[in-house]
């Protein structure tokens, strides 16, 4: 998003605006000494859900507040500029006015955090959002595998941000993550920032493709010291994407990263989050971890196509009192 | 609350667990409940009831039957009648019933967790995804045991009736705990649960109803101290398991000495949470969650201790207030809440008490500023920093949630800070290098250490303390043995098996009197001449002057201890190592067999070809102990995490070792050698009427390579030193054969030091026999197991 962008009327103005990470002079002595335990992240993840839960009115505002932490996406080979209309007609209008009237936020302009498209969709996506106030994220880089040149990855920073890109969501080469290679990941992402310009950039480490959790520690300090503004887990296209104890050793790092420099990183899950109960889960993570501040768009997303959808059943479900059907929300 | 305000401050609500079910299950029962005996509901003879109240919001849950001598004698007479029964059905039979309980405890888990929740004031999460589960695991493990007793406890039958008294802060698992293992191995039990937590105990009773399991196996009897004391004492109780405070665990240990009742103890702690610089940092606040904040710091195995290396000290506790500012302390039934209710006043008192000690004391106290609830028995998670181990508060146990903390210098500081205490339950290491991991766990004296990781359960591993933590372990193969005895047992006799006195006349003495040899005392690897400066004759079986031993005394026995605290290289020995040593004293033994018999013809009075005899069994046993001392090797268990939990047996470290008077020779090598093929060095009493066999056999030690200090021999009346070496602090372990009285005053002297005793109680082996005089039970006893917990995952 960028720095006149209008945040939704729903957005409290609590928040003070968000510093943008400019990044910091690498320093491998920051992630060298890293070690994350496997089994004891697993364990306070799969202990959160047990710990926290929210019920009722509760329930319906946290799911209201993960719409608005949405990046609305479509990432598929026969994306048109059909369906790309429909996506941002929803991102304008995610739940139905009915509902929302009904749980008293009819007047809020709720709307998702951002669409995200392939970079050759961009100009649709521009048009349908147009006043809107809704950033458009593109995928770059040589997404999802990030088998390019750097130059051309850079090039294509440029010409998404020039086509109205206003979030780039970049991939890292994993080989120089499992290579060890930091110095040169640094290099990669600093080069990227450079190129998003005022574009926020959002660095995917593809998580499901480093094999061990301190590797991804390392990687997400790496990211953040070259200026990422999000860090993301996955493409959504590895056979393993976001996980809640992955999103742990993400955020806990941001944390870290956070009392080195002052700078907030944001966070961004992303593929396989399906379901209302899971964006429950992972607000809730990001909530323990980070505290309250971290529960807005600003700072946190999530990657989603499907889960818009289930969570708008659970809303009518709040109003209604019985359970919903897909084919009574517009679709996107 | 209006959603949209929600929306912006992004707050949890509240979200209760519904009491519903759990009131309705009280109310039809008029909120009144009887005694289980016999698999009946009965009234308590004297008429009494006590109130039992939910400590969140101090209301009454229900009115409990107050059991009284009478229903005792009732409750206990059942299962005395209901036992040989019970023993008699196949373990295939006493399996399906356990896999009955263990189906209508998940069946009914919510009604359960809610209740215990309500009784006790622990969060609904924890009694929900930890207390019930683990109790329904613990019943099909159990069931799978009962399965194989056949077979894989071929040597061992069961006990009897087992009496059984049960703390308030796990209720219904510590139930499961006691009664999954007795019933499988075919024993009958009375059970008394604390008073404040009495009822899913009486949920569980109709459940035993509902399956059928026969009248008397399991009852259940409601009250307080007297009722327990009651119970402990019952002549026909042949076991007390029990778990609770070391204060009572003592008086019931005193109370049951001599009276030949087995024991098994699980008791306080002040257990040590060690964090190294290379762990990971995140995970350990996380695991300190577990250790302190579990069940509102009530937690015998508590990660109370804190010890964190200087280098990363004040990182961590900058973490750790941060994470308990997250800390949600409120209703119990709430599923959104990290802290309930301290089960009673007295409990919510004594915590107060000690934290308000710690604050007079001068340590740096630090609480989470969020509120807790006015209405219950609330208090705040609370973490002192900079504590010395001086400090009471780094001393005794809270059974809050009160964290001390304190640093250390170096990994040797660590142990030390660790081992600071007399209690030894568990411990928790964070490193994330192996090699110091598993480096320091066989270091701290505790029966389980988890490796990354803190209060971790389960039916496949054993659970229990070192020095006053208690004895015994539940879970695993080595709890069973807790629930059986060895078949051999009914064997022993009444009297010494001693040979007759030989008819034959001794071979005539030399003319001239031979050269004086002074049986001396051997302590510390050297010959040493008794404190006292006295001595005592011995006379051989017809009464005649053979000799005389040092008298000793006390202050022998305090020399004896150092020498065996001081000798270090023994234990840490491979097996194989200790075990060429051990062939070694046999090899030396077997080349002066003559002497070694001359001498026994001459004490016991018998024949040549008996003493030789006696000499080659002796040999033989060597044999078995030095075959033994690379095999008793533990095991490493299924539990249901991903990890590897290691069971190892180790030393138990300094043991006493009284003698049986008869066999001079074999009963000293069967009752020396095994505790020191598992490593201990011994203290040994040798036997008093003939103890010239052992004076003679500190020789074959000095030839035989065996380290000085590990077996260290005092001479002298028999009950006076094992009166003194029972007393010693710095004992860890002691065997005694010998009378009945002797026996009683070994386990009564035992009680405040909490040593691991094992008496004869006035009966007699023949050591000549393999099946009474040797084999693992004397492993058993020289060793205890610690459950190592090692977590893995890249």
């Amino acid at each position: 998003m960028t720095k006149n962008h209008k945040k939704p009327a729903a957005e409290a103005t609590a928040h003070p605006h968000i510093e943008r990470n400019p990044g910091v002079p690498f320093d491998a002595a920051w992630f060298e000494a890293l070690r994350v335990n496997r089994s004891a992240v697993e364990r306070r993840a799969a202990g959160l859900s047990g710990r926290r839960t929210v019920k009722k009115e509760w329930q319906a505002a946290w799911l209201l507040k993960a719409i608005t932490c949405m990046d609305l996406t479509t990432l598929a080979g026969d994306d048109t500029e059909g369906n790309v209309l429909r996506l941002c007609a929803k991102a304008k209008a995610p739940v139905r006015q009915d509902l929302l009237e009904a749980l008293g936020m009819g007047g809020e302009g709720l709307q998702t955090g951002a669409v995200c498209v392939y970079h050759n969709l961009i100009p649709y996506a521009k048009a349908a959002l147009d006043g809107s106030g809704i950033p458009i994220a593109a995928v770059s880089t040589g997404f999802p595998a990030g088998k390019i040149t750097l130059e051309d990855k850079l090039t294509e920073i440029e010409k998404s941000v020039a086509a109205g890109a206003t979030e780039i969501d970049i991939v890292i080469s994993r080989d120089l993550v499992l290579q060890g290679k930091w110095r040169e990941l640094y290099d990669e992402v600093a080069a990227c920032r450079k190129a998003c310009g005022e574009a926020h950039l959002k660095t995917i480490l593809a998580t499901g493709e480093i094999p061990t959790y301190t590797l991804v520690a390392k990687a997400s300090m790496v990211s953040m010291m070259a200026g990422s503004d999000f860090i993301k887990t996955s493409t959504g296209k590895e056979s393993v994407n976001a996980t809640l104890p992955v999103s742990l050793v993400m955020i806990r790092m941001i944390r870290d990263y956070h009392e080195r420099t002052g700078f907030k990183v944001g966070f961004k899950p992303a593929g396989g989050i399906q379901k209302a109960k899971q964006a429950l889960d992972w607000l809730i993570l990001m909530k323990e971890e980070l505290g309250n501040e971290w529960l807005r768009p600003e700072l946190f997303r999530f990657g989603a196509s499907s889960l818009l959808g289930d969570i708008e059943r659970q809303l009518e479900h709040h109003v209604t009192g019985r359970y919903s059907a897909a084919f009574r929300h517009p679709m996107a | 609350m209006k959603i949209k305000e929600i929306f912006d401050s992004m707050a949890y609500g509240p979200a209760p667990e519904s009491a519903a079910e759990a009131n309705a299950f009280l109310d039809a029962r008029n909120r009144r409940f009887g005694l289980f005996i016999n698999g009946e509901w009965r009234e308590p003879s004297n008429g009494a009831y006590f109130e039992s109240t939910n400590p969140a919001n101090r209301q009454l849950l229900a009115h409990l039957a107050e059991a009284g001598e009478q229903d005792v004698n009732a409750a206990v007479e059942a299962a005395q009648k209901a036992q040989p029964a019970w023993a008699a059905l196949s373990g295939h039979q006493r399996g399906r019933y356990l896999y009955a309980i263990a189906r209508q405890i998940q069946k009914h888990s919510r009604l359960f967790a809610v209740l215990e929740s309500m009784d006790n004031g622990k969060p609904i999460r924890e009694t929900r995804d930890i207390d019930i589960p683990l109790v329904a695991r613990h019943f099909y493990h159990h069931a799978g045991w009962a399965q194989l007793m056949r077979t894989e406890l071929r040597d061992y039958q069961p006990i009897g009736v087992i009496g059984q008294i049960i703390p308030w802060n796990f209720p219904l698992l510590m139930l499961a705990w006691k009664i999954a293992p007795a019933l499988a191995m075919g024993n009958t039990v009375v059970l008394k649960p604390a008073e404040f937590t009495s009822l899913t105990s009486l949920l569980f009773a109709e459940i035993c109803s509902d399956i059928g399991l026969p009248a008397g196996v399991v009852n259940v009897i409601t009250g307080a101290g007297a009722t327990g004391a009651a119970l402990v004492k019952h002549e026909s109780v042949q076991k007390i398991a029990f778990t609770g405070s070391t204060e009572v665990g003592k008086i019931i240990r005193k109370a049951t000495a001599g009276s030949g009742k087995k024991l098994s103890l699980e008791l306080g702690g002040k257990s040590p949470f060690i964090v190294f610089d290379d762990a990971d940092l995140d995970s350990a606040v996380e695991g300190l969650v577990d250790a302190i904040w579990f069940n509102q710091g009530q937690v015998c195995c508590a990660g109370s201790r804190l010890l964190v290396q200087e280098s990363v000290a004040e990182t961590m506790y900058a973490k750790i207030k941060a994470r308990m500012e997250n800390l949600i302390v409120g209703n119990p039934l709430d599923k959104c809440i990290d802290i309930g209710a301290v089960v009673d006043k007295v409990q919510l008192e004594t915590i107060t008490g000690l934290v308000e000690q710690g604050v007079a004391e001068g340590n740096q106290i630090w609480q989470s500023t969020q509120a807790c609830p006015s209405e219950g028995y609330f208090f705040p998670p609370t973490m002192f920093t900079n504590v010395s181990p001086a400090a009471k508060i780094a001393q005794e146990e809270i059974f809050g949630p009160v964290l001390v903390a304190m640093s250390f210098r170096s990994h040797k500081e660590a142990v030390a800070l660790a081992n600071n205490t007399r209690y030894g339950l568990a411990a928790s290491i964070w490193t994330e290098n192996i090699n110091l991991a598993l480096d320091i766990a066989p270091q701290i004296k505790a029966g389980s250490v988890w490796i990354n990781c803190t209060n971790m359960f389960d039916a496949a591993s054993g659970f229990g303390g070192y020095r006053e933590s208690g004895f015994g372990r539940e879970g695993g193969k080595e709890g069973l043995y807790e629930y059986v005895k060895p078949k051999h047992e009914a064997q022993l006799s009444d009297q010494p098996v001693l040979p007759a006195i030989a008819k034959e006349k001794k071979a005539a003495g030399p003319a001239l009197p031979g050269i004086d040899r002074t049986a001396k005392m051997y302590i510390g690897g050297k010959q040493a001449r008794p404190d006292g400066g006295y001595s005592q004759r011995i006379l051989d079986r017809s009464g005649a002057y053979i000799g005389e031993v040092s008298a000793g005394n006390r202050k022998d026995i305090r020399n004896a201890v150092e020498a065996a605290h001081a000798v270090s290289s023994w234990a840490g020995m491979t097996g194989h190592a200790r075990a060429q040593v051990l062939y070694y004293i046999a090899e030396n033994l077997s080349a002066r067999k003559e002497e070694f018999a001359r001498r026994l013809a001459q004490m016991l009075q018998h024949s040549m070809a008996e003493a030789l005899a006696e000499v080659e069994q002796s040999i033989e046993r060597i044999y078995t102990y030095a075959a033994w001392a690379d095999k008793y090797d533990g095991q490493a268990h299924s539990t249901i995490q991903r990890n590897v939990t290691l069971a190892m047996p180790e030393a138990l470290g300094v043991m006493a070792i009284v003698c049986p008077d008869e066999a001079p020779l074999l009963g000293f090598v069967s009752t020396v050698l095994p505790a020191i093929a598992m490593g201990n060095s011994v203290v040994v009493i040798p036997s008093e009427t003939a103890p010239l066999s052992a004076t003679d056999f500190y020789q074959i030690l000095d030839t035989s390579d065996v380290p000085g200090g590990t077996v260290n021999i005092v001479t002298g009346n028999k009950d006076e030193l094992a009166a003194e070496l029972a007393k010693h602090y710095n004992v860890d372990g002691i065997w005694y054969f010998g009378s009945k009285e002797g026996s009683r005053k070994v386990e009564e002297l035992s009680t405040d030091s909490m040593k691991r005793s094992w008496v004869s109680y006035g009966k007699f082996r023949n050591w000549a026999d393999p099946a009474q005089g040797e084999g693992e039970v004397f492993l058993r006893q020289a060793t205890q197991v610690k459950n190592i917990w090692i977590p893995y995952g890249a």
